[in-house]
């Protein structure tokens, strides 16, 4: 079993390590495409594989090696974890991978062959790292792995590095989710130092035992949910998110959507026995992750470019897992991760397919797309469909999930957030479909459906997006070992039948209100756009959290810099140049004294004469 | 066997002697008798990671050459797995300095035969176990850079402001001399603290031992009064400290690297500013473990200051060197803060980020100075979309930038990470702050300096930028992936250093 896990790591790292090393594999372009896809197929192959084989054998297996030797304290070590969880998310990791290099195929083909090189190099480290990180025994390695992801993440965004917004969306998703990792540093240091071990068994064994506990332990837990906050995209940390979309369109679907942000939550549900254990901590969990879900969704409702719409709807959605998470919801919060990342995927695919044709952004220049561009349409649909949580589709079944979850924590405010965040998610998703695809202005350009390159892989999410949603059983039987079955016990003791219909009835309203603004047009939105302008404009500026931030760029960490850099040029150094002027100057005063004139010179043993005559005198 | 290290001073210094007799002309020549220099100590430092005996542990290959056996001066010789670290470092560093001067045109001669000087003074301090032949090849070490600056620097004048502007213009800041200059009168007013404590050494051991001696060995069984064991830790933190760059002494170290020819920037930051915390780490906490123990948090609190007044401090920074320079002050924060902290993993790491520092800084100085040749500018905002010409430098640089910023799978996050896991479990938890906010700040300047030199369209104003070529490459592929190899297997040096490490501690005591 062991050597399909890293069959599954080994082959992307082997393309990167390839196309990385040897400019002649880069410079081909389209061979250093096959050789990733060749990977990412065995990676996709070997993870299929060890599905069927850990659903025969659901037994955990590790594997270890020493990485850092120790003698006074416990040796730091690597390895590989495959239980349900890693396996689940590995299937994930592996289609979505898959599918996305496939399309970008065709997205990307106006791309020269060095360039398309070295975007398939960056893909194969993203999968290596992603996988590594999915498949990580330890904190220590999943924090190596979580940041392997960000620089992933920051060469993608700025893949084309010479349009300047694309260079300073590399670097503020960077930095953000930088910010958040210092939380998640500090908080894996403080969890070694208390239980002497970064293996999440070695963990959970010594909060089981109770010699990991106290303060100690919640700091800890609290530093590792601010490195999820970063990396998920959580309130106040979401800002880089939107502007990450300045990368290829296929990078977002993967790394922005399906994967990497998700690893947040990822490790939110990896790590439950210890938030299990911080109930402090999880209650931030939930409240965070529930008002984030509002919060981006009411975002989305005035953004015009369709990207940043999927953005919001992405962190939107985040927020429902996390909530989930924080709620001890894990399974939810797991199949709502898996569902997301085949819709969500599906639903960037189709916008990507929609820019390619269009050159544009902007949903408001195009229109009545669905003659020209049925496929897309279709995929559109059914994305949003699954993100509204309409039954049967997938988003439907995990989304309810969640809202049972959620409801068991008798939280009013969570509750009211997510629930209201399924009506809003369902109009604005639906705003753009109708917008887009209806509507009465026709698309500028020639609109043209995409290539089958690109229009063939979808199909695979489409299917996903359709029937994910009746794995859940299953799912629950490949998690039930990791993360127990506790929270099946205590289930619908207190929740009403009737959840799931408010869910859906609550989205299919949402379908109905976007209908009658943006198709039927039997509702103004211009007109209750300037009847609440104001709001709206807190809503254009995403609540100014995103001024804040570059508020505390410019006048907190910059204003500092420049202070330190300037006292250290001018008054450490000042002092330092002023003793070597002053040097210089009694130097030179004292070097008249030398002046060569017969006289002074007489002055001088005159004067040596007499001070020694009266040293003679004295003693 | 027992006269494998005379490699490392034979081999650099026999080349400077064969480079005084070659002609001036003979360009080539020169640069392949100093290629030939750095192969044998290379060679014997590869040999080491599988020659030093890691079950046996302790200093190796020991032997004794009489110098002045009257006075108790002996050419003693040993390596233990710190040193073995270190020399791989050096010889790495100096067969890359090498490559990167291939192109030099002026005075190649003297140039090569300063570096193998240079070099052989780096090679006999990490490899000498006598205190009095340490110090002098510390000094060997550190005065050919004086005139690798001054003859083979670059000028850039910097304006007065502040209080103290007037002194700017007269003393002519920024010009290669002043740079020159200040780095060797900082690291000799190093040297006098060194040289006095050295002495005290001497005489105190003649009480304790029986007999005076500068043998490294006897002396770590001597026993020093406390409070004269506490003086000469400050001496010898303050000594070598300078060479470190400990704040506030460090403003020497920007002016000399800016002003430093690319080698000389490599060797300097690469390797020399390790010979002072080396000495640190060696001579202070080596031989006074008790003043160690209660000096600590001055050593340590002064290594937080560096790290974030470093990283803050380069943010302002809009000349490329200075950045660059720095960020060498931050980094070596992180080397003396793992130090204090007194624990495994902390010297462990602290040890691993000389080495990865300096491989970092010397991939970083040969970027930086084939920017500033072609381009002919030093300031990072005239600069922009050089990845569109320089697409070599820009990948190199992002490698260096990210090991810079503690990006695991390359060897500086080993060492950061290890250097937290020592602050947090020693006597000041608080250590830890500073470290993981001076990545953090770290991430901030580096990226923006990425931005600001290769992102971007492509510029107008450079039409003609070449990418780096030839033995530059060769050059930065070797700095590159010893950066990539020691991030992803650490243990090709981190057994070796475990080995020193343990040994270290258990004469420090009560870790």
């Amino acid at each position: 079993m062991m050597q399909w896990a890293l069959l599954a790591i080994g082959a992307p790292f082997t393309a990167f390590a390839l196309i990385g090393a040897f400019p002649w594999i880069r410079r081909t372009g389209k061979g250093a495409a096959g050789l990733s896809i060749a990977a990412i197929s065995l990676s996709l192959v070997s993870a299929l594989f060890l599905l069927t084989r850990y659903l025969q054998h659901p037994e955990p297996q590790t594997l270890s090696y020493v990485f850092a030797p120790f003698s006074t304290v416990s040796p730091i070590t690597f390895g590989i974890l495959v239980d349900g969880l890693a396996v689940a998310m590995l299937v994930v990791v592996t289609v979505v991978a898959w599918v996305v290099q496939v399309y970008s195929l065709g997205y990307m083909s106006e791309e020269s062959p060095s360039s398309l090189g070295r975007y398939y190099a960056y893909h194969s480290l993203f999968v290596t790292s992603m996988i590594g990180l999915v498949l990580s025994h330890n904190l220590l390695q999943t924090y190596v792995f979580w940041e392997l992801v960000g620089a992933c993440s920051y060469l993608l965004i700025g893949f084309w590095f010479y349009k300047p917004e694309a260079a300073r969306a590399a670097l503020k998703a960077f930095w953000v989710t930088r910010l958040g990792d210092v939380g998640f540093a500090i908080g894996v240091v403080l969890l070694w130092a208390a239980a002497g071990t970064f293996t999440f068994e070695g963990l959970f064994s010594a909060v089981e035992h109770g010699t990991l506990g106290g303060q100690l332990l919640t700091l800890g837990v609290l530093g590792l949910f601010v490195g999820a906050m970063g990396k998920s995209a959580q309130f106040p940390l979401h800002i880089w998110l939107p502007d990450a979309m300045e990368g290829p369109t296929p990078v977002s679907a993967l790394i922005h959507a399906a994967t990497m942000v998700a690893a947040g939550v990822f490790l939110m549900i990896r790590i439950h026995p210890l938030l299990a254990a911080t109930p402090e901590v999880a209650f931030w969990v939930l409240q965070i992750g529930a008002f984030t879900a509002f919060l981006a969704a009411t975002m989305a409702l005035v953004e015009r470019d369709v990207k940043r719409i999927l953005a919001f709807s992405t962190i939107s959605q985040l927020g429902y897992m996390m909530a989930a998470a924080g709620a001890g919801a894990h399974v939810a919060a797991f199949f709502h991760l898996f569902t997301h990342a085949f819709f969500k995927a599906l639903l960037f695919l189709a916008a990507g397919s929609l820019i390619h044709a269009m050159h544009t952004n902007d949903i408001f220049r195009m229109g009545n797309l669905w003659k020209h561009m049925r496929w897309t349409g279709l995929y559109f649909l059914v994305g949003g469909l699954a993100l509204s949580g309409v039954p049967p589709t997938a988003g439907f079944f995990s989304k309810d999930e969640i809202l049972v979850g959620v409801w068991q924590t008798g939280e009013p405010l969570a509750i009211f957030f997510l629930f209201a965040t399924v009506f809003l998610t369902a109009f604005y998703m639906f705003r753009a479909f109708f917008v887009v695809f209806f509507g009465d202005r026709e698309a500028e350009g020639h609109p043209h459906e995409s290539p089958g390159v690109m229009v063939g892989p979808m199909g695979i999410l489409a299917i996903l997006a359709l029937v994910a949603g009746f794995f859940g059983h299953g799912l629950e039987g490949l998690l039930s070992h990791t993360l127990g079955v506790s929270e099946a016990a205590g289930e619908t003791a207190h929740v009403p039948g009737s959840l799931p219909w408010i869910g859906s009835l609550l989205g299919l309203a949402g379908i109905a209100l976007a209908y009658l603004g943006y198709q039927a047009r039997t509702l103004d939105t211009r007109a209750v756009y300037t009847r609440f302008h104001p709001v709206a404009t807190v809503l254009e500026r995403r609540y100014f959290v995103d001024d804040l931030f570059l508020a505390l760029y410019r006048y907190v960490y910059n204003l500092l810099s420049d202070f330190l850099g300037w006292f250290d040029r001018y008054v450490v150094d000042g002092v330092v140049n002023f003793l070597t002027w002053g040097t210089w100057q009694v130097a030179r005063a004292v070097r008249t004294v030398q002046s060569g004139q017969v006289q002074d010179t007489l002055y001088a043993v005159v004067l040596g004469f007499l001070f020694l005559a009266y040293l003679a005198m004295r003693f | 066997m027992e006269h494998l290290l005379l490699t490392f001073l034979l081999s650099p210094f026999l080349g400077a002697v064969i480079l005084f007799f070659v002609p001036y002309r003979a360009g080539r020549l020169i640069r392949w008798v100093a290629l030939l220099s750095a192969l044998p100590p290379l060679g014997v430092s590869l040999w080491l990671l599988k020659g030093y005996d890691l079950g046996q542990g302790g200093f190796q290959f020991v032997h004794s050459y009489a110098v002045l056996p009257s006075m108790g001066l002996n050419l003693v010789l040993g390596v233990d797995g710190i040193s073995v670290a270190l020399l791989f470092l050096t010889a790495f560093i100096y067969l890359t300095a090498i490559f990167t001067s291939w192109t030099i045109d002026r005075r190649e001669k003297e140039f090569f035969l300063f570096m193998a000087l240079l070099v052989t003074g780096v090679f006999g301090v990490f490899i000498s176990l006598d205190l009095f032949l340490f110090f002098l090849f510390y000094e060997l070490a550190v005065l050919p850079m004086y005139l690798l600056i001054g003859i083979w620097g670059s000028t850039k004048e910097i304006p007065g402001k502040g209080p103290f502007a007037w002194t700017y213009e007269q003393i002519r800041v920024g010009v290669k001399e002043y740079g020159a200059m200040k780095l060797t009168l900082y690291l000799l007013v190093g040297s006098a603290f060194i040289l006095v404590a050295l002495f005290r050494v001497y005489v105190e051991s003649g009480a304790s031992l029986g007999h005076a001696t500068f043998n490294f060995l006897q002396l770590q069984n001597a026993s020093f009064d406390p409070s004269v064991a506490r003086l000469l830790f400050l001496l010898f933190y303050v000594g070598f400290g300078v060479l470190a760059g400990i704040w506030p002494l460090h403003t020497w170290s920007p002016d000399g690297h800016a002003a430093a020819p690319a080698a000389g920037s490599m060797m300097h930051a690469g390797v020399l500013m390790k010979l002072g915390a080396y000495g640190v780490l060696r001579v202070g906490f080596g031989l006074f473990p008790g003043a160690a123990h209660e000096l600590a948090w001055i050593v340590g609190t002064i290594a937080a200051i560096n790290i974030l007044y470093g990283a803050l401090a380069a943010g302002w920074q809009r000349d490329i060197k200075y950045l660059i320079a720095y960020s060498s002050v931050s980094h070596m924060g992180i080397v003396m803060l793992g130090m204090a902290t007194l624990t495994e993993p902390g010297i462990a790491g602290s040890v691993f980020q000389m080495v990865s520092h300096g491989i970092m800084t010397g991939l970083l100085f040969t970027i930086v100075n084939l920017v500033y040749h072609k381009s002919h500018t030093r300031d990072m905002t005239e600069m922009g979309g050089f990845a569109h010409r320089m697409p070599i430098l820009a990948t190199f640089f992002a490698l260096a930038g990210f090991t810079s910023l503690g990006l695991p799978g390359l060897s500086g996050f080993v060492a950061e990470f290890l250097v937290f896991l020592g602050a947090w479990t020693s006597a000041h938890p608080w250590w830890l702050i500073p470290g993981v906010l001076g990545a953090f700040i770290t991430a901030i300047y580096v990226l923006r300096a990425m931005r600001w030199i290769f992102l971007g369209p492509e510029n107008p104003r450079y039409p003609d930028l070449p990418d780096a070529r030839g033995t530059e490459v060769l050059s930065m592929v070797i700095l590159g992936a010893i950066l990539i190899l020691l991030g992803l297997y650490p243990r090709l040096l981190l057994d070796a250093i475990h080995t020193g490490v343990v040994e270290f501690l258990a004469h420090l005591g009560g870790a």
